[in-house]
Order: C-alpha cells, then structure tokens, then sequence
C-alpha cells in the first residue's frame, strides 16, 4: 500500500469545547435539586424471613432511578450489622449450651460478665510445666459389644452397669512421662473420641470417656499444671453435657415445638424419662469427683426436670473433696454451671463462696504441705494456682451483687487470717469502683500481709488494675500511690523487683508529668541491677502501654528525661520493636497537626530508626509494609513551615536512615515534590534566583533518589511526576532528564510483573504508563540541541524495540494512541499548556518544516499500524478479530483527527470501516453510533465532508 | 424378607400399677405382606428365687432352685393366622393387671438371689418354613403406695475408736470422732437418703468416706433358708483428708430396679442396710451399718 498523506484536522478547542458542553437550563426555584438526596422508605415485609422491598418514593422527578448505593446504606450497613450481631451471639454461644438463651435472660447475665472462655486461653498460657505428665486411663476392654436388640430392658441396664464397672476393674491404661504438648494432644484425642462415640451411638463409651477425665481431676500430680488440666478437661465436658443437652432437647421438640422459655411442664415424657436415666446413670458413679463434675454437667440437663434443689446440693457435695485445689476449682466449675443454667439463684453461689471460706484453712493443712514438700513447689507458686478459680468465684457471686454483699465478704475475708490470696482475688473480681472507693483500706490490708505467703506484688498489681478502671478519691490519690510507693521501696529483693511496675499502672493520668517520671526513674533504677528488666518485658510494655494511652501530647512525653532511658531498657530485638511500634501507631492516631517540635522529631526519628534496622534479609513483606507505613505517617506529620529548605534537608536525613524500606522512599519523594509544588504555589509560578535553586535541588533529590528503588513501576511513575513537577517549576533541563530516564528505562520494563503475590502480564500497566506519558509529551519543548520531537521519536523507537509478548498488538495500540498527541502538536494553539514554560507551539511557531516532520511521523506510524493489519488478516479466527478492532480504532482516530477533505485520507477511512464489518466481528451498536456522530458532526460549519463519507459507509451486519 | 416385630408401650417410663391396665400396640413391619400362624401375646410375672452356693453347696444350689412363683399371667391372641399387610402395622392391645388368685403384685426388683420381673412378649407363628417370631419387653410395676403415715426415724451417730465392735487390736487404733447423722432409716424409695457427717478430728487423715448399700436377701424353701447380703452400690462423699468441723452431705439415690420397697413374704425376704465406711489413710476400715425400711408412698 502506498504511503499515505497524513493531514491533521485543524482543531478549534474553544469552540469544539463550548459546543460539547451542555446546554444550562435555568433552575426555576420551584425544581427539587437534582441532587438532593433521594429519600427511600424500606418496608421490611413481615413474612418471608426479611426480604426487603423497598420502596423508594422519590421526591424528585419521575425519571431518576433511586440510587442503589443510598438503598444499601439504610439504617445500619451490613457489615456493622454483622458485627452487631457477632457480638451479641458471641458471648451466649461460646459459653452457654442453650440453644434457648432463655434461661440467661439479659438482666441477669448481661454483656458485661466476662465469659469463661475469656479466661480460657489466660490459664492456658499461665500455668505451664516442663514436668513429665502421666494420664491414667482405665477405658476397659472396647468389646464394642451392641446390646442385642431382644435383650430385656434389665439386660441392657446390667449390660450397662457392667460396662461401668468394667472400666473401673478392667484394664488400666497408663500413658507416663508425658511432656505438656503430649498431653494437651491427648486429651484432644480424647475429645475426638468422645464425639465419635457419641455420634456412633455409643453412650456409654462417652460417659465412660467422661468419667475417666473427671477422674483425672482428681490427680494433682503435677499441681502447676492443675489449672491448665482443668480448663482443658472442662472443655471435654462442656462437649459431653451439650450433647447430652442438644439429645434431649431434639427429643422435646420432636413431638412439638418447644416454648422458648419452657419450663419441666413443657417437656414431654421420652426426654423426661431420659433426664432421669442419665441422672441416675451419674449418681451412681462410686467415685466423689468422677461422679461429681457429670452431676454439674446434668445440671444443664434439669431444666428439663427440674432444678432447684440441685445446686445447693452440689455445693454441699464438694465439701467432701478433700484435696483443697480440686475444691476449688471443682467450685469454680459449678458456678460456671450455675451462671449460665439459673443465674437468678444467687445464693447458692453465695453459699459455695462461703463454704470456701470455711474450707480455707485446708491449704495450710499437713496433707497440702507434705505434697508441696515432695513435689518441690513453693508456698506462693502453690497459692497463685488457685487465683483463677478463686477469681472466678468471686466474679460470678459479685456480679451484679448489692453493695451489702460485698461488704458482707469483705468483712469475712478480713476476718480468716493470711488472707492474702483472697484479698488478691476480692480485689480482682470485685467491681473497680466498690475497690477504688476502699483503696486505702485495702493498701493497709495489703501491707499487713505475711511475707511468706503471696506474693506481694501481685498483690499490688490487682490493686493497680482496680485503680486503673475506676478512679479512687480524689483526695486520696496522692496518699495512696504515696502509701503503696512506701511499701514498694521497702521491697528490695531482685524477684520483686517486678512490684513497682504493677504499681505503676496505677492510673497515669491521675498525675502529672513530674510524678510519672519520678515512677519511671524508679522502675530503671530497680530494673537495671543484674539486668532484672530482661525477665519483665511484658510488664515493662505494658506501663509504655499504659503510659501511651494517657499522654497524647508527645511533646510532654519526650520532654520527661526519663522516658527514653526507660526505651532503652528494651533490649531484645523484638519487643524493642514492639514497644516503637506502639508509640509510632499512637503517634499517628493522636498527632493532629504537622510538627516540627525538634524533641519530638528527635525522639520518633530515633523511634522510626530503631523500627528500620530491625528490618533485615529475613523480613516478611506484610512486615515490612505495616512499619514503611507508620514511618510514612510520621513523615508525612512532619512538616517545618514555610522552612522549606529544613523540610528538604530532613528529607535528606530521612532517606539516609529509612534506605531499607523501599515505600518510604517513595513517600520521600513525593514530599519532595510536594515540596516544590508549594513553593510554586507560595511564589505564585514567580521563582526568584532563590527559590529556582531550591526547587532545582529537589528534583535532583528526586533524580537521585528514584533510580535506587527496585519496583520498576513506581520508578517509572515518579520519573514521570518528578519530570512535570519539574516543568511546572521550569526546570527544563531536570524535566528533559527525568523524561529521558523514564524512556530509557522502558526496554528494562519485565514483560510480567507480580501484583498481590501473583504473576501478571505487565501490559496495561505498560499501555497506561506511556498513554500518560504521551499526553505530557505533548507539553515538554523540544530541546534546541537535540532533533525535531526528539523524546517522542525516542519513546516510540523505544516502543518499536521493545520485546512485546508474542501476538500481542500492545505496540500497535501504542502507535495509534500516539496519532492524537502527533494531531495535537501540529495546531496553532495547544490543548494545554504550563505557564512560563514555551512549547513547542511557540517554538516553531507553526513552521511547515516541523509540520511536514509531525505528518511524516505520523504516516510513518500508520503505515506500521496498517501492516500490522495486514499481517493479521493473515491468520483466520482470532487474527481476524483483533483484525477488526485495530481497525476501527485506527478508524476513530481518523476520524477525530485526520483531515478527512483529503481524499486519500477519507478513502483510507472507508477502507478501515470495511475491514472492521468485513468479518461481522464488530460491535453493531458501536457502529451505529459512530454513524450517528458522523452524521452529526456533518452539519457543523466545515465538515460537509462527513455527510459524503457517511454515504459511503454502511452497516453491513444489518444487511 | 425381613419382619420386624415390636412392643410398644404406651407409657414411655413403662410402670404400672396393680390394678390399672397395661396398654400398648405391637407393631409389625414388613416390606411385604406376612403369612403367619397367629400372634398371641402373653404377660408374665415371675419370682425367681436362687439359692446362693455359699449357703447350700454348689449342687443344691443348681438343683434345687426353688421353683419360681408366678403371679400373673395372661395370654391373649392378638391375630388369628392369616396375613398381615405389608408396611407397619399396629395393633393396640391391653391387660388388666389383676394378681392370680389372693396374690399380690410385687414391685419389681433385680437381686443376686431374688428376681422379680414382669414380661411381657410376642410371639408370632409361622409356617414350617420360617422362623417363628418372638419379641420379649420388661415392664416395671411399683406397689401400691403403703398405707398409713411414715415414720421419718432419724438417726443420729458418732463414731469413736470406743463405739466400735468387732475389732482385733484396739490399741493400735487412731483416735477420731465422726459425728453424723441420717435423716432417716425408714425411706421413701423414691427419695434421696440424706444426712450429714462431720469429722471432728482424727489423729491419721481420712483418704475416703463411702456410703455402701447393701441388699439382704433371705430365701425360704423346705430345708431352711437362705440369707445373703450383697452389695448393690457404693458412692464416695468425701475424698482424702477433708475439712475438719465442717458437715459433708449424705446422699444417696436408691438405684430403680435394684431397690424396691421392703418386702417380706412367706417364701423370702428383701431388706436393705447402708454402710457408712471411713477409710484411713493407714488403710484401716471403719464401718456403721443401719438397717433401712424402704417404702413407696
């Protein structure tokens, strides 16, 4: 094909753009706003499980559809409603076995009563062993014998009966020398086995597996492990009693639904008769505990018959449990049992506390002691054990207990001497207030505590968390972080050192900056000695944590000379970071306005740095990101002013501290630039010599900064910002080299990149890139040294060279883009332009030599794109389409910007049309359209052309 | 072909009572239609009494077993031969329970020696060529509540070294004081037996306190008679050394089945006794025993 004339059309933006703008209609002030919200009554239908529909009564005209967006968002969106929804179901699905949350009515337990399972996971971590564990299992022989189907009901309850008692006599399993993990996986085993059994309808295996594991309770063998024993054997039986529960609930509402709140009436004979075998199946278990913990689990099941009677009898039976650990925790159970099955029946819960008291004296018993001796564990390890049942108790008999109560036991607990394990859980689990209110007293009550026993720090540290909740009297606060301070000195042993930083979670806020440094002072100076800080690390975070969430200001917190000493005491690697993490977090949550205090950049720059370094090799990337992002945040809260050059030369210091991490580079760069761009702004476009310099000194900042990042993207992004910044602030020479490093980068670009951890063609990225690229371009002058066009013929032999995926027509689709931007260049007056900078309009001032160089360009492109074509025609089937649609694109960018009064470019223009309706792959309705337009534009002044050219043009799909 | 011959009974705790009426429907599933020689239905109550070898000899024991005495029995066809359909049928019957001749209906118990039980079963005839059918299902009868008032009698007890008999070296005893007492001896079956126990002091720590209940069966027959006492359950109250000066509740379930009210007859007896067993740590065994009266009001 012959070469062909390129001719551009000669565009008249203004006019072209008043006549595309719409016509304005004046606005009588009767009309609604159109955009006034639209206003849509839902109408839940009652029936049909919430199907909405809407309704939408639209106060403004008829023809505007109600927006679907704002029909979403009535009332409460999903998500939240979700979380509402999570949240109340929660708490009653992970600690109750109803179904029915009737019998915990809200105004009994409410949201406020920390569930068990929150103190679950607590014991779980606390109490560990590195002691061998034994489980003694007595499973019996597994004949796994069915009771035959003729056997008599007597038969069956013998056969039953033996298997009992089989497992009592039969053969003994003992697992020994178990290491903790070993154990908890076996008692999972157990659990697994458990709901086999069950699901196999073997019921009696599950209530042996259930027996067996309460028995285990009664094992204190390994008593710093009892805690976490516990908690993982409950669980067990928490699965048993729902299913015995959800068995037995299925067998009421079979016959008919069941009332919500039902009550032993409701319930029919079957499941009655049921309830009644398994209760008499448990009480006849021989042993105390193995029949005792099932006996609370049927608790849950006498709903069903009837319940009254059978908690206070249940607290009574555990007084026959000798052992004082397993008392207690056995207690601990039942009031657990008791909250969620009738929390309204208070007083056995009462009378479980007190019974408790009255055993109290047990733990100092011979027995007790004889064991600890053998077992080489220490009076205060021995007494921290029973904390988490003893708190529990005390939580459920205090909650929501009238002031007399508390008082009431209170007084008791003063009354049994060494009390100190007590007074920890009383302060624990009592309301913060009721403590608060009496933290003198107790502060005495504490130091009059004998030594040997409990820990006094724990001691403090109760009181402490009491104190941080609710505030003590104002007029007493003073004396008693004073009175507690006293007592804290006076400890000096190493292993206490620990205390004063339980007291120091007394409220911060209460005080002021002095006093809280005074405290900070004091923790370094017990901390420090024999390194006693490595072992407190949690504590010491959580003072930093305490700390952070009373002082915002972090121009007070940086100005204590004693805080970043205490930083320093973190000296393991991680929690180093941990602690910088949770300053910079608060920082961005709190800071709300640009700072340029110097301690503050100071410190966080320091905080910031010990963030970056702890990035190495072995990083994660979510890691890296979280801390390039709060580093971002505190770069981004920097700012000195209309002191730019100190803003620039922090930048500097910046980038030589975060080198690491590669997005904070990049937000580096874009203050930088910002940094210019405000300059621009604060001159208004006027540089002086001064200020030319600086923004000069900030694209270099960007020019040398960009090249060291490794993500070729954003390396070609920022060239491309960095170079308009440039132009906009004149820096011609900076623009041309940022461009020229964006175009000689393009043959480096990979074909496929990884977006999100997977691989991706990086085409469209590429495609979007140089469209952007190519509508700069249009603005950037030439350079006087250089050619005529010199970065647009060197991107697009770029574009030629570069190696494009096989079949791919992305180099093509790139040649046709650049026709409008070549269009463009060859008007008198440019689109657009960057004030005080001269393009090329007026460099060449229309000359026909840089014309004739734009249209040889052009052609040169088309008949490359015209090639293409032909090559594709080609090939049959998938050749043919993309065939199709190149050609009508090529045909659209004729038709916008050719001159079509040239015969051969209009003719060339037909062709096109063909060629894309030759294989009937074209889109119709886009056809027709394009039709329209033509026809349109054929009656504006100049273009009676088009009306010929439109005749020549036909549909042929519609033939 | 498989048939599936069932008993149901109306009552799903299945007890009745002298004089009301056993009502209930067999029910008979089949995919197909069944040829069968009639089904008759048949009630049975039976005390079975055995000797124990311990007190007759081995021999005597299996052959002499006195021979069981029945007190009801009833035998109704249900269905004359022929067919019954194919599907699940059911067919409602009912009994009378009324004693044989001046007899009364006992409560139903499983013992070691004595066993009174009541069936009731199924039978369907078939043809030569298949197996007759038979289905067998227990039902409880509890008597008739006794009359006039009962008594509560409560105990009460203390256990010394001094209180105890049947010892072999009294000196080599530990000193203790157990103070308790029993609510009760004479009991309602259905009822709980409860008490309390306090251990006041003891010079060598308790390591378990049991309550033992005990069976005491006695059988007549012509050449004597026979009295055993077995064991029928033990519950621990109290495990290791538990709290000096503070009451452990006494509570016990009398087991259905294995207890029944106390009964005594012209031909054998059941009575029951509670043992209350502290076991020290030394291993020594100190045992109370109460004879109880159990009734059904």
């Amino acid at each position: 094909m012959a070469a062909v004339q390129w001719h551009s059309r000669v565009r008249a933006y203004e006019s072209e753009l008043r006549a595309a703008r719409l016509e304005a209609v004046p606005l009588e002030p009767g009309d609604p706003h159109p955009l006034k919200s639209i206003t849509v009554t839902d109408s839940k239908s009652r029936r049909g499980g919430g199907r909405r529909g809407s309704t939408s009564s639209s106060s403004s005209s008829g023809s505007v559809a109600p927006d679907p967006l704002s029909s979403m968002l009535d009332g409460t969106d999903p998500l939240s409603m979700f979380a509402a929804a999570s949240a109340s179901e929660a708490p009653t699905l992970s600690h109750t076995f109803f179904r029915s949350a009737s019998y915990v009515k809200e105004e009994e337990v409410g949201p406020d009563f920390e569930p068990w399972s929150a103190k679950r996971g607590e014991i779980l971590a606390r109490f560990t062993t590195t002691e061998k564990l034994s489980i003694n299992l007595f499973m019996g022989s597994d004949k796994g014998k069915a009771p035959s189907p003729n056997s008599t009901v007597s038969e069956k309850v013998r056969n039953r009966l033996e298997e009992l008692d089989d497992m009592e006599e039969g053969s003994q399993r003992e697992l020994l020398n178990l290491s903790q993990q070993d154990y908890v996986n076996r008692i999972e085993e157990l659990n697994q086995n458990l709901k086999e059994a069950w699901s196999s309808d073997q019921k009696v295996k599950a209530l042996k597996i259930v027996i067996q594991c309460s028995k285990l309770l009664s094992d204190t063998s390994v008593i710093q492990f009892y805690p976490s024993k516990f908690v993982l054997i409950t669980d067990i039986l928490d699965t048993f009693g729902r299913l015995v529960y959800e068995r037995i609930w299925s067998m009421c509402s079979d016959s008919r639904a069941m009332p919500e709140s039902f009550t032993a009436d409701d319930v029919n004979d079957t499941a009655k008769e049921t309830c009644l075998n398994w209760f008499f199946k448990i009480a006849s278990i021989r042993e105390l505990i193995p029949r005792l913990y099932p006996w609370q689990l049927g608790c849950t099941c006498h709903i069903f018959i009837g319940i009254q009677e059978t908690l206070p009898r249940l607290t009574a039976m555990i007084r026959g449990i000798g052992d004082p650990l397993v008392a207690v925790y056995a207690r601990a159970y039942l009031c657990r049992v008791g909250m969620e099955v009738a929390p309204h029946l208070k007083e056995s819960l009462k009378k479980n506390f007190f019974d408790l008291l009255a055993s109290f004296r047990q733990i100092h018993s011979d027995s007790v002691q004889n064991q600890l001796v053998l077992q080489r564990v220490e009076i205060p390890v021995y007494l921290t054990l029973y904390s988490p049942a003893i708190n529990w108790i005390l939580q459920c008999v205090s909650y929501r207990a009238p002031e007399t109560l508390l008082t009431e036991m209170m007084e008791r607990c003063k009354k049994l001497a060494n009390n100190a394990l007590l007074l920890n859980s009383v302060m624990w689990a009592f309301r913060a207030e009721f403590v608060a209110a009496r933290a003198t007293d107790f502060i005495g009550m504490i130091k009059d505590c004998d030594e040997a026993g409990f820990p006094k720090h724990l001691l403090f540290g109760s009181l402490g968390r009491s104190l941080a909740c609710a505030d003590p009297p104002e007029n007493e606060r003073l004396s008693i972080l004073n009175e507690a301070w006293k007592v804290i000195t006076k400890v000096r042993s190493p292993q206490v050192s620990t205390m004063d930083i339980s007291i120091a979670q007394i409220k911060f806020v209460d005080f002021t900056k002095r006093e809280v440094n005074t405290v900070l002072a004091d923790i370094i100076k017990h901390m420090t000695p024999d390194r006693a800080f490595e072992d407190a690390y949690p504590q010491l975070q959580s003072v930093i944590r305490k700390i952070l969430n009373y002082f915002h200001d972090f121009s007070v917190l940086f100005s204590m000379e004693r805080f970043l000493p205490f930083l320093d005491m973190f000296q393991k690697d991680s929690v180093r970071v941990d602690v910088c993490r949770s300053i910079m977090e608060v920082f961005i949550k709190h800071q709300q306005e640009p700072t340029r205090d110097p301690v503050i950049l100071n410190a966080l720059l320091h905080v910031c740095k010990t963030m970056h370094d702890s990035v190495n090799a072995l990083t994660l990337e979510d890691e890296k990101r979280s801390l390039s992002l709060l580093i971002n945040g505190f770069i981004r809260m920097v700012s000195f002013g209309r002191d730019f050059e100190q803003q620039l030369s922090f930048c500097v210091e910046a980038r030589a501290t975060f080198c690491n991490l590669e997005p904070v580079l990049v937000q580096l760069i874009h203050t930088v630039n910002q940094l210019a761009m405000e300059t621009r702004r604060v001159m208004r476009g006027n540089h002086s010599r001064k200020t030319a310099a600086f923004v000069r000194a900030c694209a270099a900042y960007s020019f040398i900064t960009i090249p060291s990042l490794t993500s070729i993207f954003s390396r070609l992004n920022l060239y491309l910002l960095s170079g308009q910044v440039a132009l906009a602030n004149q820096c011609l020479s900076q623009a041309d080299a940022f461009f020229k490093a964006a175009v000689s980068l393009l043959p480096e670009v990979p074909r496929s990149i990884t977006v999100e951890g997977k691989l991706r063609s990086s085409e469209a990225f590429l495609l979007d890139f140089i469209s952007n690229f190519l509508s700069t371009l249009l603005v950037v002058p030439d350079h006087p040294e250089q050619g005529v066009l010199y970065l647009v013929r060197g991107l697009l032999n770029m574009v030629q060279d570069y190696t494009w995926e096989e079949n791919s027509d992305a180099k093509v689709r790139v040649y046709i883009s650049a026709l409008p931007l070549l269009a463009a260049m060859s008007q008198d007056t440019y689109l657009y332009a960057i004030p005080k900078v001269d393009s090329n309009e007026t460099l060449y001032g229309g000359d026909p030599k840089f014309l004739a160089e734009v249209n040889k360009l052009c052609e040169t492109l088309i008949g490359q794109v015209l090639d293409h074509l032909k090559a594709l025609g080609r090939d049959e089937g998938a050749g043919v389409r993309k065939q199709g649609t190149l050609a009508f694109s090529l045909f659209g960018c004729l038709l916008a910007h050719g001159d079509l009064r040239n015969n051969k470019l209009s003719q060339l223009a037909v062709n096109l049309w063909n060629l894309s309706h030759k294989h009937g792959y074209c889109d119709t309705r886009n056809s027709v359209r394009t039709l329209e337009y033509i026809k349109h534009q054929s009656q504006q002044p100049d273009m009676a052309h088009l009306s010929e050219m439109a005749l020549r043009l036909s549909l042929q799909s519609r033939a | 072909m498989s048939v599936g011959l069932d008993i149901r009974l109306k009552r799903a705790n299945k007890v009745y009572h002298e004089g009301e009426v056993l009502a209930g429907v067999v029910v008979i599933s089949s995919k197909e239609a069944v040829q069968h020689q009639g089904i008759s239905l048949t009630m049975e109550g039976l005390v079975n009494l055995q000797l124990s070898s311990k007190s007759v000899g081995v021999f005597e024991a299996f052959y002499n077993s006195v021979k069981p005495i029945q007190l009801i029995t009833s035998n109704i066809e249900v269905v004359k031969p022929g067919k019954v359909p194919g599907g699940k049928t059911e067919i409602p019957f009912e009994f009378p329970l009324h004693a044989k001749g001046n007899k009364v209906l006992y409560e139903t118990y499983h013992g070691v020696f004595v066993n009174i039980q009541y069936t009731l079963r199924c039978d369907m005839k078939r043809s030569l060529l298949a197996k007759d059918l038979s289905k067998t299902c227990e039902f409880m009868v509890h008597c008739q509540p006794q009359k006039g008032r009962l008594q509560p009698s409560p105990v009460d007890f203390s256990i010394t070294p001094e209180t105890l008999q049947n010892i072999r070296e009294r000196v080599s005893l530990p000193k203790f004081l157990i103070r308790g007492h029993l609510d009760a001896t004479s009991c309602v079956i259905t009822q709980p037996l409860t008490g309390e126990l306090v251990v006041e002091n003891s010079e060598v720590p308790i390591k378990s306190i049991e309550l033992q209940l005990v069976r005491v069966e006695t059988c007549g027959c012509a050449e004597g008679y026979a009295r055993d006492a077995t064991e029928i359950q033990n519950i621990q109250i109290a495990e290791g050394d538990v709290c000096h000066g503070l009451p452990i509740p006494i509570y016990m379930i009398f087991p259905r089945l294995f207890t029944c009210p106390t009964l005594e007859t012209t031909n054998f007896k059941i009575e029951f006794e509670v043992n209350v067993v502290i076991v020290l740590q030394d291993d020594h065994l100190i045992t109370e025993n109460f004879p109880l009266k159990l009734c059904r009001v």
